[in-house]
Order: structure tokens, then sequence, then C-alpha cells
């Protein structure tokens, strides 16, 4: 069990920060999850009065507290929409911790976080081995989308379509560190685990666009998960474990941004470490304020500090719609960035989609737990795009191309999904 | 509590997975938008077809077990607390829209859609459903018509009430009972659509409506009225209704919701004004033109130091930004945000303006008042923190007193948002003991078990 004293001082938090909401019910507009259910504790309003009845009355049946407080998205839809301002998503992110911390782990997310990411000798070593015999397990399905399915594996996947790991992961390139080119500038780049791992060619256009506009990189390969997926969990020590590790490797702030491909990631450094850095020491946080400072994400990096100009779209140009993934959107304020870094190909032409900032319901663990549900709201996504007859759908975050490739994949559409910066990087000799 | 049995035949009519009985799940159907403390249910129920309505009601009224409808849960008057336990009954599964006619202009749709969905279904086929609550994102047109919800249309167009001409419903045996039509006019029996527009649950529980819908108005005008006070503010609203001006939108806001809003939300408001009107004129183009010059000219006229009448849609949506975040802009500031409902005459809002101000000083409560001058309906919303008992307590007697002081000046309990748990005890106080006893009388008639919803309206 955690530190008791760092418990009741998040709990002290929680309260402060719930006595917010005025239960007036408008996150039931924006929720994903109450969309498709209906059913109150689902919805921002629903979860954070069973945390008061949980802080006020002490905890009387956790589990089923748990439980309700795991069926959301960490989307972060209600924050953005509540009247009041009431942050439910840092709720959330810190009542999952309590509850984890007086239930305990669960066994099997032990084994995840504990045993394996935070070991990233060995996840590395795993997913390598993984890359290799996936595919005697796998069958492709879509070539456009790049994706396969597995009747062997399904009782463990259900009938997810699923991208395939990398054969060579991004890390491969191994350290890069070099000085400020013409731009003077010089980043460091956080990749994140699904890049690194299943989306090279997301690393190599960031690489790619970095070069070609000048830029000084420092892509350490010792760096490690950002700590979100643990967070979510509730395993805070997991977390705090991840953090101090790329606090070590990006602890001497020799760059001018941290940038990273994935909107979660970005997040988690801009929003998530401040925010949970309870634990951490003095010169940790500090730390920690400097990378929150320094993160930026991709998109926004190109526009607002390279510069990139419109270009007509060219005679048979695709068309390609924009996703807006939720952390990118509604924590960081990035969607027209994206939409500049697109402009600037000549061989697209954007149409937007209904509702292009609507959540596509992966979640990250959500998506493993609650996939029916997950699946009902990717469909609508998948509808939304498919309706706009775009070829290319572009979206500046890992997990949302892994969810929208997979409703894609399964309702048969020949629609590429690509990240921003990969369509960005066609038009760079 | 509820018995193994009785929640087996809930079970039988609309399947487990639509019955829920968790502690947990029982606490978010325990409260809704009013400030009040909450009570659980028995059991929650959630029907996805009409028939399971009626059996469920059947069921309910043979074990005289209290039944509260639940639509978005937004309402602020306490009417969705299952104050007597009971079951609940969820209504957001019921939301067909079953048919926009377009030719005879209404619609029909059941009670769990969505207002400002329908409506926006509604105009994608060129027709206007004027009521708009704030709430119009999330309320059911179930819970507007329980509570004749309105809107910032009401000036001109009106509120639910104008638009209901029908209403089909379970009465508490789970008779299927039909009333109103299709037809414009209609004068068969009694009026039994307009009775249960304002019932709050209390009579039947209602399943469909046929509702009126009107040709949309062509243009639209609208323009932001800045005054030094409340006086020069509200002689102004008299002024233009005298001049036979009825604008679609005519809001208020005090000094102090500006300083809110322009804090929060930065659309530039002077933060040293008195109070500022929100004006919007809607019709065919030359008449909102001229009606637009008109109010402009009227603002002058009656002390107005600045008007920003908005060129585009642009400068429109900035207009209503500022409307839009009053509210959010007040309930940050403190914890707890008591939104209330007295509405004067017209003619009486200094009177009522200045009442207020007296009560934030006598009981020390912070008060921001905004809300729809053209029709009288004030919201004047205490801030305070629920966890300061002393605070609380003050907030309690000054609401009380906001009652007292709209009543004394001719007004109402509620403009719009009923009148639920929260001030059911004043009733006798606005009409009288004889009128409280006929619509306890009708109420018993109805539903001799006292099973619809009980203690709302009416208490105990
Ligand atoms: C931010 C905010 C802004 C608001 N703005 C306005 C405004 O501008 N104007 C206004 O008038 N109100 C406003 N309200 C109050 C509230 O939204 C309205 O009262 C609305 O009509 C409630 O709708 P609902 O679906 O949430 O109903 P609920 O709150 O679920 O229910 C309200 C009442 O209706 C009953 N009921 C619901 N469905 C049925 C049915 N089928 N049969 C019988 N009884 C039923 C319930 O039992 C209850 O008594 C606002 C509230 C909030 C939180
Ligand atoms: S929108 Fe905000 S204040 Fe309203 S119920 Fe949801 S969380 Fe609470
Ligand atoms: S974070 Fe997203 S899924 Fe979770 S309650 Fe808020 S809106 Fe719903």
């Amino acid at each position: 069990m955690a530190d008791l004293n760092h418990m009741l001082k998040l709990l002290n938090e929680l309260d402060d920060q719930i006595v917010g909401c005025m239960r007036c019910g408008m996150c039931q507009s924006v929720c994903p999850v109450f969309a498709e259910t209906g059913r109150e504790a689902d919805v921002a309003r629903g979860k954070i009065a069973l945390l008061e009845f949980l802080s006020h009355e002490m905890i009387k049946d956790a589990e089923a507290v748990k439980e309700r407080l795991d069926k959301c998205l960490l989307c972060g839809s209600c924050a953005a929409a509540c009247p009041s301002g009431v942050k439910a998503l840092d709720i959330f992110i810190k009542a999952r911790a309590i509850i984890t911390a007086y239930l305990g782990l669960s066994p099997v997310k032990k084994a995840i976080f504990r045993g394996m990411i935070t070991k990233p000798a060995l996840f590395n070593n795993l997913l390598a081995l993984g890359s290799k015999f996936q595919g005697f397990f796998t069958t492709p399905v879509n070539d456009i989308i790049g994706s396969s399915c597995s009747k062997l594996l399904s009782p463990l996947l259900g009938d997810r379509h699923l991208l395939s790991l990398a054969d060579k992961p991004l890390r491969g390139n191994g350290t890069i560190d070099t000085a400020p080119g013409l731009s003077g500038l010089r980043v460091a780049f956080f990749y994140g685990c699904v890049v690194d791992k299943m989306f090279t060619s997301v690393g190599e256009a960031v690489l790619k666009v970095l070069r070609h506009h000048g830029v000084g990189i420092y892509m350490p390969v010792d760096q490690v998960c950002c700590g979100v997926p643990s967070l979510a969990s509730g395993d805070l020590k997991s977390y705090e474990d991840l953090v101090r590790m790329n606090l070590k490797v990006f602890g001497k702030g020799d760059f001018d941004y941290i940038l990273t491909p994935c909107g979660t990631c970005t997040s988690a450094f801009h929003h998530i470490w401040p925010l949970m850095n309870s634990g951490f020491s003095q010169s940790e946080r500090e730390t920690i304020a400097m990378l929150a400072d320094k993160a930026m994400d991709i998109n926004a990096f190109i526009a607002d500090k390279l510069g990139v100009s419109k270009a007509e779209p060219a005679a048979g140009a695709k068309t390609v719609t924009i996703h807006d993934p939720c952390h990118l959107k509604k924590s960081l304020g990035v969607s027209g960035q994206v939409r500049t870094v697109l402009g600037a190909n000549p061989n697209l032409k954007q149409v937007e989609m209904a509702g292009s900032d609507v959540c596509c319901g992966c979640g990250g663990s959500f998506n493993l737990q609650h996939y029916s549900v997950s699946t009902k709201i990717g469909k609508k996504k998948r509808d939304s795009i498919v309706a706009t007859g775009a070829d290319v759908v572009a979206a500046g975050c890992p997990a949302c191309m892994m969810q929208i490739a997979d409703m894609m994949s399964q309702a048969g559409d020949r629609i590429a999904v690509k990240h921003p910066v990969e369509l960005y990087a066609q038009t760079l000799g | 509590m509820v018995s193994q049995s009785l929640k087996q035949a809930f079970v039988g009519i609309v399947g487990a997975e639509n019955v829920m009985d968790a502690e947990a799940d029982k606490h978010s159907y325990s409260y809704d938008a009013a400030v009040l403390d909450p009570v659980l249910p028995a059991l929650v129920v959630r029907p996805s077809e009409m028939d399971q309505v009626g059996r469920i009601v059947k069921l309910c009224n043979d074990n005289g077990l209290p039944l509260t409808v639940r639509g978005a849960g937004s309402n602020l008057s306490g009417g969705t607390i299952p104050s007597k336990g009971g079951i609940v009954l969820l209504s957001n599964a019921l939301n067909k829209i079953l048919e926009v006619n377009e030719e005879d202009m209404y619609a029909v749709v059941q009670t769990g859609a969505i207002t400002a969905k329908f409506a926006a279904a509604v105009a994608a086929k060129g027709l206007f459903y004027p009521p708009d609550p704030g709430s119009q994102a999330v309320s059911t047109l179930g819970g507007n018509v329980a509570e004749n919800a309105g809107g910032l249309r009401g000036l001109k167009y009106g509120v639910t009430k104008d638009y209901v001409m029908g209403v089909n419903f379970f009465d508490v045996e789970g008779n299927y009972c039909k009333s109103g039509s299709k037809t414009v006019k209609c004068v068969t029996g009694l009026n039994i659509p307009q009775l249960m527009v304002g019932s709050e649950g209390t009579l039947a529980v209602m399943s469909e409506f046929i509702l009126k819908l009107v040709p949309p108005p062509q243009a639209a005008k609208s323009m932001m009225a800045i005054f030094p006070d409340i006086m020069t503010a509200s002689r102004t609203v008299s002024a233009i209704i005298a001049a036979k001006v009825v604008p679609c939108t005519l809001e208020f806001m005090d000094n102090f919701t500006i300083g809110a809003v322009e804090g929060f939300a930065k659309v530039g408001l002077p933060t040293d004004a008195g109070s500022l009107l929100l004006i919007e004129v809607d019709g065919h183009p030359a008449q909102v033109a001229e009606e637009a010059e008109k109010v402009e000219a009227i603002c002058k006229a009656n002390g107005c130091t600045r008007i920003q009448v908005a060129k585009d849609a642009v400068e429109r949506n900035k207009v209503w930004e500022a409307r839009r975040a009053a509210l959010s802009s007040l309930a940050r500031l403190r914890p707890t945000t008591v939104l209330e409902d007295a509405t004067v005459p017209r003619s009486k809002i200094p009177a009522m303006m200045q009442a207020l101000d007296k009560i934030a000083k006598e009981y020390k409560l912070t008060i921001g008042t905004f809300g729809h001058a053209g029709d009288g309906n004030l919201h004047p919303t205490i801030l305070c923190d629920r966890r300061d008992k002393e605070e609380f307590h003050r907030v309690e007697k000054g609401v009380d007193a906001i009652f007292e002081a709209a009543l004394g000046l001719d007004g109402t309990l509620s403009g719009e948002h009923g009148i639920g748990l929260a001030k059911s005890r004043w009733m006798e106080k606005e009409t009288n003991r004889a009128s409280v006893l006929f619509s306890k009388r009708i109420k018993a008639a109805v539903d001799p078990k006292n099973v619809l919803n009980p203690g709302k309206i009416l208490g105990e």
C-alpha cells in the first residue's frame, strides 16, 4: 500500500475539487460513454457524486466505485465543456490512484506495469520477440490500412484488427544527439511506446522533418514510457518509477523543446506530470516544471516554430479528413496547427468530418476492459470519416490511429490512417 | 428496499441489464441540479419501449411504490430527487422523433428526446422549435414539459406550454391515455395537455408529445447595450416594450456578473458598467432593420453609455458568448452555486434588484444577478461553499428572503425552474389555501395512493 499520508493528501485535494461540481449535468452532452449507455454513473457528474460519497462516508464498496471509475475514457471532454470549471479528468486520475492504493493492483496489471513496462530492457526484448513471431499468428486483411487479424489469438484480442509491430523499433536507430543546424533550434524527441514499436514510420517522419529544417536532435534510446497507462490504472508506483527514469534521461534540459508525436505523451509532460508530482523531491519537481514548459506537440512545433507555407491543392490531390485526438485538442488546445501542417501538402485537399473532436473511443485500457462500448463509439467515428469520402484520415495520436484502423479495417474501408507529420514529411525532398 | 421478487418483476419487464440496484448506481440517481440533500432510490429502471412504461407504472401502483421519472436530471428544484425512495424511471432511452410534419407544422416526439437534438432535427427540415432553456444540450422534452421550461426567447415566442398541442401519457394504473390533437385548434374536453405542463411528474408519466413548430425567422440582429446603473437599464426595458417592439431576447446582467464574465471569458465588457442588456430582434429583414434602429435609439435616449450592434455572425456570437458565460463565470468564483428563479412583473425589476441588494447585505451573501429582463425572470445566483454550515444557513435564509421579496412585488416563486421540493412550502403564500387544496384534490383523484413523484409541488 502506498504511503498513507500521500493518499490522505490526494483525498483532500479531491474533496476541494469535487465540491465545485454544481450537478448541472451539462457533461452529459459531451461524454462519449454516456452517449452509448445513458447511465449516470458513466458520466462525470455521476462519478463525482460517487467520489463524494467515497470521501465523506469512507469506502463502503470501493470495488463498485472502482468499477464505475474505470468505465471512463479519460478523454477530458467533460472537463473541457464544464461550465463550472470542474477538472474532472484530474479528479479521476487522482481518484484512481487512491482507490488502487486502497484495493491493491490487480495481478494482471501488476505483471504488466511492475513486471514489464517499468523494466525497459525486458519490455523491449519481449516486443522484439513478438514482432518476429507475429506473422505466425495473424493474417493480413487490409493492405491500405496495413491491418491483420488473428483467429488463433482471438480469446485474447477479440475481433480486433491490429497493426503489426515494426520489424525494427525506432530505437534501433540508436541514440541521436546532434547540434542545432540552420534553424538554431535543438529539440529532444520523445517518441512514446507505440511510435517506437509500431508506427516507426511516424518516428522516421519526425526525424526527416527535423533534419530538413535544420533542427538539432536529441533522441536518447534509454527513454521509457511516459507513465500515463500506469497512472490511468491507478499504479502510482510504476508511474513514479517511469517518470524518474525519464527525468534522468531528459533532466539536463539542453534543448529548446521536447517534442512528441503523441497527444497523450505531450499532455503527460505538460499537464499530468505537474499535476501528479507530490511524490517527487523538490529538485525533481523543478525538472518536471522545466519539461512541462518545453513540451510541445510536433504539429504545434512545425506550424508555430518552423513556420510552413500553405500550398494550393494540385490537380488530382487526394482528400484528407482530420480526427482531433482528445488529449491533443482538449488538453493542449492543438487543432488549428494540424490543419496548417496538412495544408502544406499540395497533394491533399482537406475535408472536415462531423464532430472531428469527438473521442474515437480508444482510451487506452478502456479499449481492453470495455471493448464493446469502445467499439460502439469507434464505429460512430468511422461513420463520420467515411461520410466525408476522404482517401486518408489524419490523427495526431498513435492510440487513436490504432483504434481508427481497427474500426475501418473491420468495416472493410479502404481509407489510409496516417499521422499528420507523415503526410507533411511527404512534401519534403 | 424492494423485495427480490419485486425486483424480478421489473427485470421481467425491461431485462436485467436495465435494472440497477447496486448502491454505487443508486447514488448517481439521488440528486439533480438543485442544491438539496440527496436521497437514494430503491431501484432504477430504464425502459426502452413504451409498453414497458405502462407495466412499470402499474407495478409501482399495485405495490404502493413511489415512482419518479428522470429525464436528464437537470432541473433546479429537486424534482427528480426520489425523496420517498422507490423507483426512478429513466426516460432517456425513449427518445425517438416519430414524425416531423412540414405541411401542418407539428412534430410527434418521445419524452426522452434531447431538446437541442430535437430542435436541430426540425431545423434540418426548415422549421423552428423556439423553447431553448440554457440546459437544452442535455434536457429532455419530457423534463421541459413537466417543468414548463422557458428560455432566452420567451419574451417573443413564449415558453414550452405555448408549443404543447398534445400529450400522451400513462395514468397511475398503467393505462395509455391520449390528449390533445394535431390540429391547431382543438377544444375537445378538459385541457389535459396543459394540465400536464408543469405537473412535474405528479399526475402521470408522459410518453409522447405533439409539439407545435413555427417558421424560422428570416433574419436577426443582436446588440449589447451598457448602462451606468440598474435603473436606466430597467427603464429601457419598459421603454422598448412600450414602443411596441418585442425583441425575441432581452437579457440582463448586473455589475457583479459583468465583472465575473470579464474575469473569466474576457469578451471586452466594461467592468465599471452598472448593468448590461443583451437584445436580439428577429423576423423579416426589413422589420429587423427597423426594429434594431428603434431599439438602439431607445437605449441611447434612456441613458445607455455604449451600444454595440453586431455587424455579422462573428460579432453576434460574441454578444451571446457574454450571455452564455454568465452562469459559468459566476459558478467558478465559489464552490457552490445556488441559482434562483425569482420573477416579478417587468416594471418591478428595479425594486427587486434593490431588494436583492438589501438581502445580500443583511445575510452577508455574494449574489450575482442575470436573467430574462424582458419577462421579469431574474436569476439571482448565490455563491457560497456548502461545506461551511454557518454560511449555508445564511444562504437558506437569504433564499427565503428572495421568495418573500418576489411575492411582495406581485411576483412568482418560479419563472421557469419549477417548484419541486425546493419551494413546495411556499405554494400557499403565492396562491392561497383553497387553491392548494384544489390542486391536492386533483392529485388525489388521479393518484390515490400518492405514487407519482410524491412530495413534489404540493408538499406532504
Ligand atoms: C445550466 C442549467 C441551465 C438551465 N436553464 C434553464 C432555462 O433557461 N430555462 C428553464 O426553464 N430551465 C432551465 N434549467 C432547468 C432544467 O434544465 C429544466 O427544468 C429542464 O426542463 C429539465 O429537463 P430534464 O430533462 O433535465 O428533466 P429532469 O430534471 O429529469 O426532470 C424534471 C421534472 O420532470 C419530471 N419528468 C421528466 N420526464 C417526465 C415524464 N416523461 N413524465 C412525467 N414527468 C416527467 C421529473 O419527474 C421532474 O419532476 C437549467 C438547468 C441547468 C442545470
Ligand atoms: S458539467 Fe461540470 S459542474 Fe456540471 S455536472 Fe458535469 S462536472 Fe459537474
Ligand atoms: S473523461 Fe470522457 S469518458 Fe470520462 S466522464 Fe469525462 S467525457 Fe466521459
